[in-house]
């Protein structure tokens, strides 16, 4: 159903730019590696916050302000290398187990970290429990490492 | 025995063409290796950002060091592990691959960047900027440093995989060979194809 799209995709403009270049796919690769490690800090330094671990003489909820802008700006890098990576080899990601993971998950990722995620990080902090707070930790950690995990196997295939 | 050949010696040991041919272990050791980078440098960075003072700026510098610090450290211990294993995977082609030796070359600088400042007099009189959001420039020179750094690690271990430069590979540049201390006069094409990687 969807690969008459996939296959426009991978045809497309972007997509034939990356695949005739010898450095576009590695540097736009390399580049999307270094974002991970700055959205991987700023997911993680809250979470571990959730799971009581890290920085936790500081409230929840001013890590969560302070990692705010580079949880955004390094989501929104990701996506926008991601977006021409996947566009050089479309019709393989229709194909690959580990896209459709990846995709499935950062979609999860995301409606859960601004909404569930967001919500308890700005609440006050009495207003929900240890339990509560490291359960919401864990979940966010388990969605974005399947996100990370899902994106390296699509290489592997 | 000079390191080519150890490399080679190394290359022919039984565990080394295991993990080389295995079907999933070199694939879960590189997600391993992957995974624990936004531990890792995630974590850096955050500290580097607090040095410089655009971060965090209501935490005390010593909350981050030693509270994130002891998960980078153990971080690190993984990282280390699981990158000698991916060396040891593939170690004559990795060791005179342009991007394995620029990585190593930014890890070198990377720890004698952050050795430097810790051990600095400007880190010993920490109790004194502790809190402030406008951090000494020493503090901010090193942050700044490591940010660099680890951006480039990062960059040229995800180019590690790319054999443009490989001295299997036709020769781009003398220069290339060099750094790449290649020695095409022996190569016969027989050995040149039993000593590529991936």
């Amino acid at each position: 159903m969807l690969l008459p799209y996939f296959q426009a995709i991978e045809s497309g403009v972007i997509g034939e730019t990356i695949r005739n270049s010898t450095w576009l796919f590695p540097f736009v690769e390399a580049f999307h590696l270094v974002a991970l490690a700055v959205i991987g800090g700023a997911v993680l330094l809250v979470d571990f916050r959730l799971l009581g671990l890290g920085l936790k003489r500081q409230p929840v909820a001013e890590l969560a302000h302070d990692a705010q802008p580079w949880l955004i700006g390094s989501l929104l890098f990701m996506i926008a290398s991601g977006v021409p990576l996947f566009m050089s080899e479309a019709i393989k990601c229709y194909y690959s187990f580990a896209f459709w993971t990846k995709m499935t998950a950062l979609a999860l990722a995301i409606i859960f970290t601004f909404t569930v995620r967001r919500r308890v990080t700005r609440a006050d902090a009495a207003r929900f429990s240890p339990a509560a707070l490291r359960t919401v930790g864990a979940i966010s950690i388990l969605l974005w490492s399947t996100v990370g995990w899902g994106g390296r196997w699509i290489g592997f295939s | 025995m000079s390191l080519h050949n150890l490399m080679q010696w190394m290359a022919d040991t039984e565990w080394s063409v295991g993990l080389h041919e295995s079907r999933y272990a070199y694939s879960i050791i590189e997600s391993i290796h992957v995974w624990t980078l936004c531990l890792f440098v995630g974590f850096a960075v955050l500290l580097d950002l607090r040095l410089l003072g655009v971060t965090l700026r209501r935490v005390p510098v010593s909350q981050i060091a030693t509270r994130l610090l002891p998960w980078t450290k153990a971080a690190f211990v993984v990282m280390v592990i699981s990158g000698v294993l991916l060396f040891y995977a593939i170690p004559l082609r990795t060791y005179h691959n342009v991007f394995f030796r620029a990585k190593a070359v930014f890890l070198l600088l990377a720890g004698l960047n952050a050795w430097l400042f810790h051990s600095g007099p400007t880190y010993r009189r920490l109790a004194e900027w502790d809190v402030a959001a406008r951090t000494p420039r020493a503090a901010r020179l090193a942050g700044a440093f490591s940010l660099a750094l680890w951006a480039a690690i990062v960059f040229s271990g995800r180019m590690i995989a790319y054999n443009w430069f490989d001295c299997e590979s036709p020769q781009k540049s003398a220069f290339m060979d060099t750094i790449a201390g290649c020695d095409r006069s022996t190569e016969t094409s027989d050995a040149s194809s039993l000593l590529s990687g991936h």
